[in-house]
């Protein structure tokens, strides 16, 4: 990230004539009457018009602009921001996939097709679930279809209900899912180690509870210690467990939903499985099910007949497609990478690093930040501002200060229980190395918030642009370019 | 293969500062009856080297990369210029999140808002969001923003829209109170008129179609906007085949209201079926109404111009269960792809990519009606796909062509059963006058 580089938008540095593709020849005769009748642009306005040299130093300086996980630690709580392995990238590009066509007869992919029943098998066994569908492109759309199978399996017992309970440690998605599904969202309070509290739970779970949404471990990174009890009283009234998989990576290998009394919940590869995230998509949210929920899958889904993969498209009480195709093919095939190359050992070391890496972070960084739950860490941990905070110093000054270090700063403000959070998640893959710059770093500006506060308050120093006035571009937006007149 | 990065000496030290004994310890929130008593039941870890024998075998259970296609329907096969695979594979745009810290985050600010700039180009709209999952959940999109606009609950939808996104839009809104009422098509292909006129009512929120529809022909989009706008309901427009918008007149400058579709036609492999990018741009009135995130243009403290997320008071993240969707991500790197695919091709040049399409169909059109028994099932002019109907089954005569390598279309039996015998035909850039020919030539002998 080189302070002096500047790129213009591509639209200010166009100039007419200028090109970086050319097609062959029209090798059809060319018909004079095409498109008679129909309504036509007469030119692409505003298009750019710029050489191959010229896109590609675009594009080569925007990404210089760039933090990435390749450049060093990236510890977005929640968001599990681990390493991608290189191969999976080009193996996902295989000639054989990339140019497999979704409508083809399913004799010609049946490779593609085996990709999807490996993995569904894979994630079965490592979510302790009957099955898996593969359709929802990303962890929130894995929340909806999850919602929808509940709806769905309460509809054929005869009373879809009203309400579904949510933890208010819980991630947006959560209420706003539920609220597509149809279902008004009732929050349940966190106790004071920041788990469900069991006489809440049990007051609110009523015969009118379709569900209840348990991210687990929560988004404080702690364990839902009482999720078997928790379990039985929700089934005890009819209801579903629906569990948020977004921090899988604490359990793979380690323990598994099915085996806790989960009945739905969805896995993000992007996060679990090093999938990367490329700059905030694509993204994939397999939803694994017991087996009251299999008949209302999403259709198609795949079996296997005589040896040959077909699609089961008699499916009269599926919920219905959740998008078109079969989700997000090549995210898949790396989650199948991943998997495949680090085998049952190694996907267990997946939990162990992450939770071993979070704890360690976690000891070092206690009394210099305030941890307002002192309750076990499993893969991540939640501090918070409020010893900067005498010293005017906010959760926003110290992630901003953190880049002048050349690390990525922690997930801010969130979850909503903890005010000024930062929440920080190492994941496995990190060096020591790595995280002693982060902490040495965090350490470094817990002192200058005591002695130097300015400095805080104007970071970063040393990136391409300062700090950014977000209230303006909200209130008075600009959305995109316009010509200038 | 492990993608650890501890030695012994780490760990032991590390375990040492969290004060456990052993890696167990860490673990012992976690009920014992429930934890794992052994490993999981996963197959042995490979090398890389095993790895991509693994894959490799899978690929050679793909046969349909030795065959001639003319697959579309929604996925298509089109050039992509090195440049796009070279640069989107940077670990710079592949590796980041989401840009939260927009201080380190610019280079994809930036490109976001470019790809904004250019879907506004290419719908003819004031505003446009950072992509969304597909086409398909684009079009559900765009059905449950209308029904927050007009705060009505009926939808209209052409059956020429594709059978995938009517079905994802039916399982989106049922839960909802939206019913959706579908309206057939007429011999040209485009949506009955008549028909039409009949459903629409006071308490239509939209009329949703697609132009290019599935059968490849163009709707008459001036039309089906005045008709949704007299009653008061938004003209929805989807794209499944964004190259279209290359050639044919902007949907926002013939009335739509929102435009949605898919974008993997730019610089996107059928890989399939996924991951591709949904785009979506409306008039600036529905701003508040718009799904996903959006990025806008600022300053920094030095008066310098920047980039960041903005109008987040429309998501999940501040608004929760009241959010105009439950979307958190974006399809960043598919609209990435798309970005420098718009940029490569430019204003010339995918013009001409798109004129090709058109011309190379048309041929394609001709050649096939002339064959003995096929007819153009539909009269209504048509983009880069066209339907035919067949003197006998589909299912007998795809078979005779995969005989000989070529696969000659998608059957369209499981979902228009009353065209009869038909076929979706698509025909890209990248399929020769020889190719075309050979299509033409094999079926007239399978059908002999």
């Amino acid at each position: 990230m080189i302070k002096e580089i500047r790129e213009p938008l591509i639209f200010e540095i166009s100039a007419a004539g200028k090109r970086a593709a050319e097609l062959p020849a029209l090798d059809v005769p060319e018909n004079k009457n095409l498109l008679a009748g129909v309504a036509l642009r007469r030119e692409l306005d505003g298009f750019p018009e710029v050489s191959e040299t010229e896109i590609v130093r675009h594009f080569t300086r925007l990404s210089q602009k760039n933090y990435c996980v390749d450049l060093g630690l990236y510890p977005l709580g929640s968001c599990t921001m681990k390493y991608n392995p290189k191969i999976n990238e080009r193996l996902a590009a295989h000639p054989a996939f990339a140019a497999s066509h979704p409508l083809a007869p399913a004799d010609l992919v049946q490779g593609s097709l085996e990709v999807l029943k490996r993995v569904e098998g894979l994630l079965c066994e490592i979510a302790g679930m009957d099955a898996f569908t593969l359709q929802p492109a990303a962890g929130a759309h894995g929340e909806l279809t999850g919602m929808m199978l509940i709806r769905a399996a309460l509809e054929a017992r005869g009373n879809a209900r009203k309400y579904v309970l949510i933890p208010d440690s819980a991630h947006g998605t959560n209420p706003s899912s539920a609220h597509i599904c149809g279902y008004t969202v009732k929050e349940i309070k966190s106790n004071a180690n920041g788990t469900i509290d069991l006489a809440s739970l049990e007051q609110g779970m009523t015969d009118e509870v379709a569900a209840l949404m348990v991210t687990n471990p929560n988004t404080l990174g702690v364990f839902e210690s009482d999720i078997c009890r928790i379990a039985e009283i929700v089934h005890a009234k009819g209801g579903f467990v629906y569990m948020d998989g977004a921090n899988m990576n604490a359990l793979t290998g380690i323990v598994r939903p099915g085996d806790m009394g989960v009945d739905v919940l969805h896995i993000n590869l992007h996060k679990t499985f090093s999938t990367p995230h490329g700059g905030g998509g694509p993204g994939s949210g397999p939803v694994g099910v017991k087996a009251e929920l299999v008949p209302f899958l999403p259709a198609p889904v795949i079996v296997e007949k005589d040896g040959r993969f077909v699609l089961d498209l008699d499916r009269p009480r599926s919920i219905g497609r959740v998008r078109a195709f079969f989700g997000n093919f090549s995210v898949i095939v790396r989650a199948l990478c991943y998997i495949l190359s680090l085998g049952p050992k190694g996907v267990r070391e997946i939990a162990e690093y992450a939770v071993l890496n979070a704890n360690y972070i976690r000891k070092s960084l206690e009394g210099l930040y305030y941890l307002q739950y002192a309750t076990a860490s499993m893969h991540e941990c939640v501090f918070s501002d409020k010893l900067q905070k005498e010293f005017g110093v906010t959760n926003l000054d110290i992630a901003k200060r953190l880049i002048d270090f050349g690390v990525h700063p922690p997930t801010m403000s969130f979850p909503l229980i903890v005010h000024g959070a930062l929440m920080i998640e190492p994941t496995e893959t990190e060096s020591r190395r790595d995280l002693d710059i982060f902490i040495e770093a965090m350490t470094t500006i817990a002192k200058e918030a005591k002695e130097n506060p300015e400095v805080l308050h104007a970071a970063p120093h040393c990136t391409y642009v300062r700090r950014l006035d977000e209230v303006a571009a909200a209130k008075f937006p600009v959305l995109r370019w316009e010509k200038k007149p | 293969m492990s993608y650890l990065s501890l030695s012994d000496k780490d760990k032991a030290e590390m375990l040492a500062r969290t004060g456990a004994a052993k890696i167990d310890d860490l673990f012992c929130c976690i009920p014992e009856a429930v934890r794992l008593k052994g490993p999981l039941d996963l197959p042995a870890a490979q090398s890389e080297l095993e790895l991509v024998r693994t894959i490799d075998a899978l690929g050679r259970k793909n046969a349909y990369g030795g065959h001639l296609s003319f697959l579309g329907g929604g996925a298509y096969d089109h050039f992509i210029p090195t440049v796009v695979d070279y640069l989107s594979s940077r670990g710079e745009f592949v590796s980041p999140y989401t840009p939260y810290q927009p201080e380190v985050s610019q280079g994809t600010l930036q490109i976001i808002f470019e790809f904004q700039t250019l879907i506004c180009q290419l719908t003819g709209l004031d505003i446009a969001n950072a992509s969304l999952y597909d086409g398909s959940t684009g079009a559900a999109e765009a059905v449950l923003m209308a029904h927050r606009v007009t705060s009505r609950d009926k939808v209209v939808v052409a059956r020429s829209v594709h059978p995938q996104y009517r079905e994802v839009v039916r399982t989106y809104i049922k839960n909802l109170g939206v019913r959706a009422v579908e309206v057939g098509f007429g011999p040209d292909g485009r949506i009955d008129k008549d028909e039409l006129a009949r459903v629409l009512d006071d308490q239509t929120a939209a009329i949703l179609f697609q132009s290019p529809n599935f059968f490849g022909v163009i709707e008459d989009v001036q039309g089906l906007s005045d008709a949704a706008h007299g009653v008061k309901a938004l003209s929805v427009a989807v794209v499944a085949e964004a190259l279209s918008l290359g050639l044919l007149e902007a949907p926002g400058k013939l009335g739509a209201d929102i435009v949605t579709g898919e974008g993997q036609s730019l610089g996107n492999p059928l890989s399939f079926g996924g991951p591709y990018l949904g785009f979506m741009a409306c008039k600036k009135e529905y701003l508040r109404q718009m799904p996903g995130r959006i990025t806008g243009q600022t300053t920094d403290t030095e008066g310098k111009r920047g980039f960041v997320l903005t109008l987040a008071t429309r998501e999940q993240h501040i608004r929760r269960e009241r959010a105009t969707s439950n979307i958190c991500s974006n399809q960043a790197l598919c609209a990435l792809r798309a970005t420098i695919f718009m940029e490569t091709m430019g204003k010339q040049g995918l013009r001409e990519l798109a004129r090709q399409n058109a011309q190379k169909t048309a041929y394609a059109a001709d050649r096939l009606a002339a064959v003995p028994g096929v007819k153009r099932r539909f009269t209504g002019a048509v983009f880069n796909e066209f339907v035919i109907g067949l003197p006998k089954a589909w299912a007998a005569v795809d078979a005779a062509l995969r005989a000989k390598g070529i696969v000659g279309g998608y059957g369209l039996l499981a979902d228009y059963a009353d065209l009869g015998s038909a076929a979706l035909v698509c025909v890209t850039e990248l399929r020769t006058k020889d190719d075309i020919d050979r299509l033409a030539r094999t079926l007239q002998e399978v059908l002999r």
